[in-house]
């Protein structure tokens, strides 16, 4: 056997691995982000005491650059991933008719409903992580309230649909992401396999149901 | 036997026709009567290419040798899939029955960068031959054949190697993948030979070498959409790319060659 084979870690393999592990945390991510954010259903001040634990704690910075990092990885390979899949076939087939047996719409569409994800990440961080700044003072600790600025951006009824939308595409996304991630470290049993399909299937109807009841929940809260 | 070959079909075909690895090529339309339901799809075209050249046309040129699904030769892109519309069925084992009277059926060769057009239905699939070379393979010592059970194999293992090793190498699961992946393909030889005690020794050096060739021929990534699955004339599962994968982790981090 050869040994001169250059040890690159961006193989064909090494690409899709670098996106499963970063897939899955950012699954992870997408998780601890929702459960958070359940606090807007206590009240004001549970959900801006919870924004204001994260963002006055000095290991935010280093959780944000720990998250970015993941962000960026994870887009980077599909891109180089996505670039290389066109080149493998230069020439288009005249018919191509999928049997019907093996791939799933969101398996078809991954890199379109991954695209609509990361545009709705920038108008997210802009439109309430930078958007409009109001203060509150909870427990006698002035505050950002992050429940206001929130409530005040879904008024809008094309946030709203716009969010809705994004997060269906990240639960499609997800729905076949977060199984393909284990498929992709070599997890795969017989046994296992139909539970782990499954249950990414909940996990991307519990991420697209989960979140899109915020828009829902502040459109109410604003007295619509 | 029933009555069917009395019945013949006439057909609309639409054919990838190119002269040579050079030329640009096109679809050309044929249309064939008489074609009994009880041939096999390449019979169809020996049909085709008998009407062409008593036409005095060019015959189509088209890949086949055994007709009996086991050698791997056969391919083209039938209605959009490869080998055509029945599972687990090679294009010389797929029969005309399977088709209507007055059906459009559209022929292409197998697409992928690293398959080209040699002319009309054939691709060079040497690519293939290429990856085996990079460590499809045992070494051994030769010398006198040593008892059959000197090594003994479970039968969990010997059947997983058995189903890897039914891959033909036909190319219908690079053909299928939207991506024009060959993982399948090579996931099935690298499974055939990590599953047995004699493969198992060189596995993750072989893993990481023949992984690193079908990379550098040109073949696409795996989105685990399983399509080639579906459309593999033997059913080769992609479970064999989780072992790859698992295989190819192991040569990253430890294999010393």
């Amino acid at each position: 056997m050869s040994s001169k084979s250059k040890r690159s870690a961006l193989t064909s393999i090494g690409q899709k691995q670098v996106m499963a592990v970063t897939g899955l945390l950012l699954c992870g991510f997408l998780v601890t982000h929702m459960l958070g954010n359940f606090t807007m259903f206590i009240g004001s001040d549970s959900f801006n005491k919870y924004s204001h634990a994260l963002t006055s704690n000095p290991l935010i910075y280093l959780a944000e650059v720990g998250l970015a990092a993941l962000f960026i990885s994870h887009i980077a390979m599909a891109f180089r991933v996505v670039l290389a899949n066109k080149q493998a076939r230069p020439t288009p087939y005249h018919t191509y008719k999928k049997s019907g047996r093996g791939g799933t719409f969101a398996s078809a569409t991954m890199a379109y409903s991954g695209v609509i994800a990361l545009v709705f990440l920038v108008f997210h961080i802009l439109g309430l992580k930078f958007g409009t700044q109001y203060t509150a003072v909870v427990g006698g600790v002035e505050m950002r309230d992050i429940y206001k600025t929130t409530v005040e951006y879904f008024q809008d009824l094309t946030h709203v649909i716009g969010y809705i939308i994004a997060i269906v595409a990240l639960g499609i996304h997800t729905s076949h992401g977060f199984w393909s991630a284990f498929q992709s470290l070599g997890f795969n049993h017989p046994k296992y396999n139909p539970k782990i399909e499954f249950l990414s299937v909940i996990f991307g109807i519990f991420i697209a149901v989960g979140f899109s009841a915020f828009p829902i929940f502040c459109f109410i809260q604003g007295g619509h | 036997m029933s009555g069917s070959n009395h019945d013949t079909m006439s057909l609309n075909l639409k054919v990838w026709r190119q002269k040579n690895n050079k030329d640009k090529g096109s679809m050309v339309d044929y249309k064939l009567d008489g074609v009994s339901p009880d041939m096999s799809f390449l019979e169809m075209m020996d049909t085709l290419n008998t009407k062409l050249v008593k036409e005095q046309g060019d015959t189509i040129a088209f890949d086949h040798d055994c007709r009996e699904g086991i050698c791997g030769m056969c391919s083209m892109m039938i209605n959009g899939q490869a080998h055509g519309p029945e599972a687990e069925t090679t294009t010389c084992q797929l029969h005309m029955r399977k088709f209507k009277s007055g059906d459009t059926i559209v022929i292409e060769p197998w697409r992928a960068k690293a398959f080209p057009v040699l002319k009309d239905l054939m691709v060079d699939r040497s690519a293939f031959d290429q990856i085996i070379a990079a460590g499809g393979f045992v070494n051994v010592n030769t010398g006198n054949p040593q008892d059959a059970n000197a090594i003994l194999i479970g039968q969990e293992n010997a059947e997983l190697a058995m189903d890897a090793a039914a891959c033909i190498g036909c190319g219908a699961c690079v053909a299928s993948c939207k991506n024009a992946s060959a993982m399948l393909f090579v996931s099935a030889k690298i499974s055939q030979l990590a599953l047995l005690p004699q493969g198992e020794v060189e596995s993750e050096a072989r893993t990481r070498d023949m992984v690193a060739k079908m990379d550098e021929l040109g073949f696409g990534n795996c989105t685990n959409e399983a399509e080639c699955e579906a459309q593999c004339p033997k059913g080769i599962k992609i479970e064999n790319i989780a072992r790859m994968n698992r295989e190819w982790v192991k040569g990253a981090f430890a294999a010393r060659k």
